[in-house]
């Protein structure tokens, strides 16, 4: 029997109520799965549904008023939207955790650091105050926290936007997670953390052989860290493949656009490429390709049939009539 | 910590200052003669004029005010124009009275005011919110006195279940202590909604969920912690509003405290009882807000570290 994956989303729908009798979805239907000790990266501008589909995973969409209304999610074979509220809870934190965009208010203001890791420790194991204390403390070395002693006794606001995220991971890998989802965890932070807080993350990764959801907007932490990367547009998936195969040979037109528009140092450009229009209303979504309208190479065909995501070159899929024959981006 | 405390108090100098000059000055500007009020309609102007310089009337207003400062840092109030008793004595008599009416309500009214609005904002958009917040607009919106003559109207007098007036035992404190609390808890139970809400859609309060805790523990532990600290500030606004909500209790249910004092001495233009009736209840202000901010800065670790 094959071994069931780390995650596996099939045809997830999750959608934002509108109006009285009106939802509109900001995840649309979509599907993909995650080894385990894989980090997969979940790339796509603001809106795109990164981190509905994140929270969705998580269990924590109802709390933002988003209702899951088709699919499934399974966690290591067990789908997670038929479980039971207890069920759900103890997988939350235990072996799916999470970090978040902006460290500094992720961490309640009012608690000492210590009491805020404990207080994950305790929830999933069985463990007494003394012991978690010192499993606190060991988190806090493990993730580069030169004093740990002090952190413990410290409350969020002593620490900077690094520590914090340092801490936030400590928290989310306290009861060693198989699978971390990080959204946008580097996007508030000084370039310079950036690269740590990167750095300690593939450490992670290597040493416990935890999978990572890296959700970002940040091609350049794409390319560093992960292994595959899945492109969303307007709550749909646009492209999957290994990292190294999309920066080379994208195939839809809008991963082309993106990847065009990062700059590049000494190309002598005084402009940047960018990518015309804007992402589509949730509430006017073209019926037929959702990128059509933006899109360079639209014919008739683009405008009235929807593509679906086909596998383009082995591993490689994109949701595009044309993306066989089109040229690469040019330099 | 200590620093915070320390010039909290020292701050309350000049503004006790400044309250006592305000008061002095608007006490004089209230139309009417106290000395004519103490000789009597039919006086001769002369006896008037005799009771003015006695008193010390026909002074330069600053000199009035100076004189009178002076005797105060002596601990002396001046006697009440009207009963020659001391005003400290005067007051200490009633005083009782409205500090059992004050902490009838103190001790139910904020703390069912933050109950009900936490209740209200985790059941935000249903039923029960809805409900909870039109008792809480009805009770800031009805009159005080409104609701304590509707209560001796159908409490006391129609089913006879609790006193008319005055305050015999528990049940003559339960009118007043409802009609001086319904105010505070109404204010409170929309302002501790409006922070819960506030606080429930921080990112902590996700992180908490992210770690698998339980729903109710979410609230009180991660939401709650940090709503009160919001909740705190106005608290002592609304417990201080409750001794000055004591004058129109006292006077619709007849109780002999400081309230029902304050307005009898006023109608006698009686100077010194006013003057320290209202200094008192300045003081008491502050005083709570003190005690608000010192509990401010114990609940945020960010004032107490400082």
């Amino acid at each position: 029997m094959q071994q069931a994956k780390l995650l596996e989303v099939k045809n997830l729908r999750t959608e934002f109520p509108y109006d009285k009798n009106k939802t509109v979805p900001a995840v649309h239907h979509i599907s993909f799965s995650m080894e385990e000790g894989e980090i997969l990266g979940l790339v796509g501008e603001s809106g795109c549904g990164k981190s509905v589909t994140a929270l969705s995973v998580m269990g924590l969409i109802a709390n933002s008023n988003g209702i899951i209304t088709d699919g499934e999610i399974y966690f290591k074979g067990q789908n997670l939207l038929t479980m039971n509220k207890k069920q759900r809870r103890l997988i939350r934190g235990g072996a799916m955790s999470m970090i978040f965009q902006e460290p500094m208010s992720s961490l309640n203001p009012a608690m000492r650091i210590d009491k805020q890791i404990m207080e994950a420790i305790q929830l999933h194991t069985d463990l007494d105050k003394d012991q978690a204390r010192a499993l606190a403390r060991k988190l806090l070395v493990m993730v580069g926290i030169p004093d740990p002693d002090r952190v413990l006794k410290n409350y969020p606001h002593q620490l900077s936007g690094g520590m914090s995220q340092r801490v936030m991971i400590a928290l989310a890998m306290s009861c060693q997670p198989e699978l971390l989802i990080a959204d946008e965890p580097t996007t508030a932070l000084d370039v310079t953390i950036q690269a740590q807080i990167l750095e300690l993350l593939r450490e992670i990764q290597k040493e416990k052989n935890t999978g990572i959801l890296l959700i970002t907007h940040d091609l350049g932490v794409v390319a560093e860290m992960c292994d595959r990367v899945i492109v969303m547009y307007a709550g749909e998936i646009v492209e999957v493949a290994v990292c190294k195969e999309l920066f080379q040979s994208p195939r839809h037109p809008y991963t082309q656009g993106l990847i065009a528009s990062v700059p590049k140092l000494g190309s002598g450009r005084t402009s940047l490429p960018w990518i015309p229009g804007s992402v589509p209303d949730l509430l006017s979504m073209p019926k037929a390709c959702r990128f059509a309208p933006r899109c360079p190479y639209a014919t008739d065909k683009c405008r009235t049939e929807k593509p679906d995501l086909l596998e383009k070159a082995p591993g490689h899929e994109a949701r595009c009539w044309f993306s066989e024959s089109q040229q690469p981006v040019e330099e | 910590m200590g620093r915070y405390f320390f010039r909290r108090v020292v701050q309350t100098i000049p503004l006790m200052l400044i309250i006592s000059i305000l008061v002095f000055l608007f006490i004089h500007m209230i139309p009417g003669d106290p000395a004519r009020t103490l000789a009597g309609k039919d006086a001769e102007v002369s006896e008037v004029e005799a009771i003015r310089e006695e008193l010390g009337l026909n002074d330069n207003i600053f000199v009035q005010y100076f004189k009178y400062m002076g005797r105060i840092f002596k601990g002396d109030f001046g006697q009440s124009y009207k009963s020659g008793i001391p005003t400290t004595q005067l007051i200490g008599q009633r005083m009782q009275n409205t500090i059992k009416l004050v902490l009838s309500a103190m001790l139910w009214a904020p703390l069912l005011g933050i109950l009900l609005g936490v209740i209200s904002a985790v059941n935000r958009g249903r039923f029960l919110d809805h409900l909870l917040m039109f008792i809480a607009i009805l009770g800031l919106s009805a009159p005080g006195f409104w609701l304590g003559l509707m209560g001796i109207q159908i409490f006391a007098v129609q089913l006879g279940y609790l006193p008319v007036s005055g305050l015999n035992g528990w049940k003559g404190l339960i009118l007043p202590s409802f009609v001086m609390g319904i105010g505070c808890m109404a204010e409170m139970a929309r302002y501790a909604r409006s922070s819960m809400l506030d606080v429930m859609r921080e990112d902590y309060v996700r992180t908490a969920r992210a770690k698998g805790q339980v729903e109710r523990k979410v609230i009180f532990f991660h939401a709650f912690r940090n709503a009160l600290i919001q909740i705190v500030t106005i608290l002592g606004l609304q417990i201080g509003g409750l001794l000055s909500g004591s004058v129109l209790t006292e006077t619709v249910f007849s109780i002999p405290g400081i309230g029902r004092l304050l307005v009898d001495s006023i109608f006698f233009r009686d100077y010194p009882v006013i003057q320290a009736l209202l200094m008192l209840f300045a003081f008491q202000y502050v005083v709570i807000n003190l005690i608000v901010d010192v509990l401010y800065g114990f609940i945020n670790p960010k004032i107490r570290l400082e």
